[in-house]
């Protein structure tokens, strides 16, 4: 009796599995087709010089010669690499702080809140794709990105560098270390670039606050816990997973950004100079660069990062 | 345990003594925080606005109030030009249309096969699966730019297994075509899928069990548990992921400019715009224009609002669907 229910149950789940395929069968088919091939043709594309012929294309290997250039002949590759990665390493902890923030804000009962988060959002319609790519060589709009103040537009760019000149020497004279000023510096010239840059991950940080049981809250007040002790000992655990996410979609979201200066010059080189070969083996460096940091950063934080089950 | 109890009502009670005399500072506190929200709050919002106003108030301002340093926002000299000069220089109602025609069908096709195959992945127990899981976050983590050259190759020498240059030739050239989005779209390889396929995986993988027990039970297939049970209550996440798709593919400036060169989208005829009304006016009246820095932005500013409407009116339509997704919490599990 035991053993024929079993038995049933194995088929009914073999069938299941079988339907699982076809479920991820879409997948799998675009994932060989237009990925793991392009992928691989791609590297092979690196290691060879590629000339388009009146049939098609034909490949030249040449061997290491493509990297060879890009690293070491190329005069600006190499300062472009190291310049996007940088803007990359700065802009992504500001993101994920000041998403955290305006979700936490986001999250108290206020009027007006409804509103506020879907204005929050906002900048992931008005300004993604070609929209940030004008905006970015827009005179007009750059007056204020540039300041972050509509001043700017009507009294120049003067007052308001003087504005910033106080605010700069305060900060410079705070003791704190340099490093950490500079920093904090960037992240104000960057503001707008920042909250624009915040819409998804300020959403995913919402639906993770949400999630958290209001029962956890209540216990820890009974027990006479602040405000503060709360956001540390609950807030803060519940939701570093999505700390992780959050890292990951930003980083993400810096490879099509229009002010990554290295993925322009990867599709110029293509495009313009017509060099395929030495545009892959460019794109190829890029990723194999992005993938030591992301490996570097997910292995520290998941050893951090707090999981309820 | 009972003496335990009273004490700490004892000390509940201390509690309450001390805070009625902090009352009235405790509540100072309370108001000053509602202020400083709000500050920053409608600041923020208030800065995102911003680029927006002043596309809005430069799109009706002749060049010269550009210049005027007493003009702000309200236009001292009203007109229509701008506009449409812009709107003949972008092709306008057939760009508008291709883009329209393009977002529906990627959005379409992208959300039903992130739906088919998040579901596959959260509800199926297959071999193989962590791995191929696995694969879906590696498509977000390879920069597009890696695999462009050869997809581009790929789609102007089209071709399936050798099947169609058997007879010798070079294959399909499928650029300028709605079919290299339409193949992409249809796989789950379009721009950003491997996000939406993550979304709509958690989001199963949230639906309790016992709801496709249930219908298990009373005799459903799968297919029919699938779009008769957990279809209709997925509908808040899908929401999200059209939007998505919808709004990137609108302003794509990646996978369009790269497939398609002829067809106006607005991706192709939003960038450079300056350049294209030089184009028209040395056409039309066969002199070079001397075009200001500032009139050129203007121009840009013009052409990125009539980007952005057609965006908004989707956002507040879909608006109500998306908060209630991210309310309900099933964007993340």
């Amino acid at each position: 009796m035991r053993r024929r229910s079993k038995k049933r149950n194995m088929t009914l789940m073999k069938k299941k599995a079988l339907m699982g395929y076809l479920f991820v069968m879409p997948f799998i088919i675009g994932f060989l087709t237009f990925f793991l091939y392009p992928f691989i043709r791609s590297f092979i594309f690196s290691i060879n010089r590629l000339e388009v012929t009146t049939e098609g294309y034909r490949l030249i290997p040449i061997g290491l010669d493509n990297y060879y250039h890009a690293l070491f002949v190329d005069p600006n590759f190499n300062r472009v690499l190291v310049e996007s990665i940088q803007q990359m390493l700065t802009s992504v902890p500001s993101i994920i702080i000041f998403s955290f923030f305006a979700a936490n804000l986001l999250n108290q009962k206020f009027r007006g809140r409804s509103v506020a988060r879907a204005v929050f959002f906002l900048p992931v319609i008005m300004t993604s794709g070609v929209i940030i790519a004008v905006e970015r060589n827009d005179l007009l709009q750059n007056m204020i990105s540039m300041s972050a103040s509509p001043e700017a537009l009507e009294t120049g760019i003067g007052s308001l560098a003087q504005m910033g000149a106080g605010f700069r020497t305060v900060l410079m004279q705070s003791g704190l270390p340099s490093q950490l000023v500079l920093y904090i510096l960037a992240a104000i010239d960057q503001i707008y670039d920042i909250i624009i840059g915040s819409g998804v991950q300020i959403l995913i940080f919402l639906a993770g606050l949400q999630t958290i049981s209001p029962s956890l809250y209540e216990a820890s007040n009974i027990e006479g816990a602040t405000g503060w002790e709360n956001f540390w000992k609950i807030t803060f655990p519940m939701v570093s997973p999505l700390i992780l996410v959050n890292t990951l979609y930003s980083v993400i979201d810096n490879f099509t950004h229009p002010a990554n200066q290295a993925m322009q010059m990867i599709r110029d080189i293509a495009f313009f100079r017509l060099e395929y070969g030495l545009s892959a083996a460019l794109a190829w460096i890029y990723f194999i660069a992005i993938f030591i940091i992301l490996a570097i950063v997910m292995w520290v934080m998941s050893r951090n990062v707090f999981y309820q089950e | 345990m009972k003496i335990s109890a009273i004490r700490v009502s004892k000390a509940g009670l201390l509690k309450l003594d001390s805070v009625k005399d902090r009352f009235s500072l405790y509540k100072i506190g309370i108001v000053a925080w509602a202020i400083v929200r709000a500050v920053i709050v409608s600041g923020i919002c208030f800065m995102i606005f911003y680029p927006t106003l002043l596309r809005l108030s430069v799109t009706f301002m002749q060049e010269r109030d550009l210049f005027d340093l007493t003009v702000r926002y309200i236009p001292r000299n009203f007109t229509l030009d701008n506009i449409l000069l812009v709107w003949r220089a972008m092709g306008m109602p057939e760009t508008m249309l291709n883009t329209f025609r393009l977002s529906v069908l990627t959005s379409i096709l992208q959300l039903a096969s992130c739906t088919i195959i998040g579901y596959g992945f959260a509800r199926f127990n297959f071999k193989g699966r962590g791995l191929l899981f696995s694969l879906v976050l590696v498509t977000l983590v390879v920069p597009p730019q890696t695999i462009m050259i050869p997809l581009f190759l790929h789609f102007r020498f089209f071709d399936i297994f050798g099947l169609l240059t058997l007879g010798g030739g070079q294959g399909v050239n499928l650029l300028d075509s709605y079919w290299p989005f339409i193949l992409m779209s249809s796989t789950g390889m379009g721009l950003r899928n491997g996000l939406y396929i993550f979304i709509m995986r958690q989001f199963f993988r949230g639906m309790p069990k016992e709801l496709e027990e249930a219908a298990y039970v009373d005799g459903a297939g799968l297919f029919r548990t699938f779009h008769t049970i957990m279809l209709p209550s997925a509908i808040p996440a899908m929401v999200t992921i059209f939007l998505f798709s919808f709004v990137w593919q609108w302003t794509d400036n990646f996978y369009a400019p790269l497939f398609l060169r002829e067809l106006s989208v607005f991706a192709n005829t939003l960038s450079g715009l300056p350049s294209t009304i030089a184009q028209l006016h040395y056409w039309e009246v066969g002199t070079f224009a001397i075009m200001s820095p500032a009139v050129g932005s203007m121009y840009n500013n013009v052409g990125s609002l009539i980007v952005i409407i057609p965006l908004v009116v989707v956002y507040l339509v879909a608006q109500r669907h998306f908060i209630q997704s991210v309310e309900r919490a099933g964007i993340v599990g």
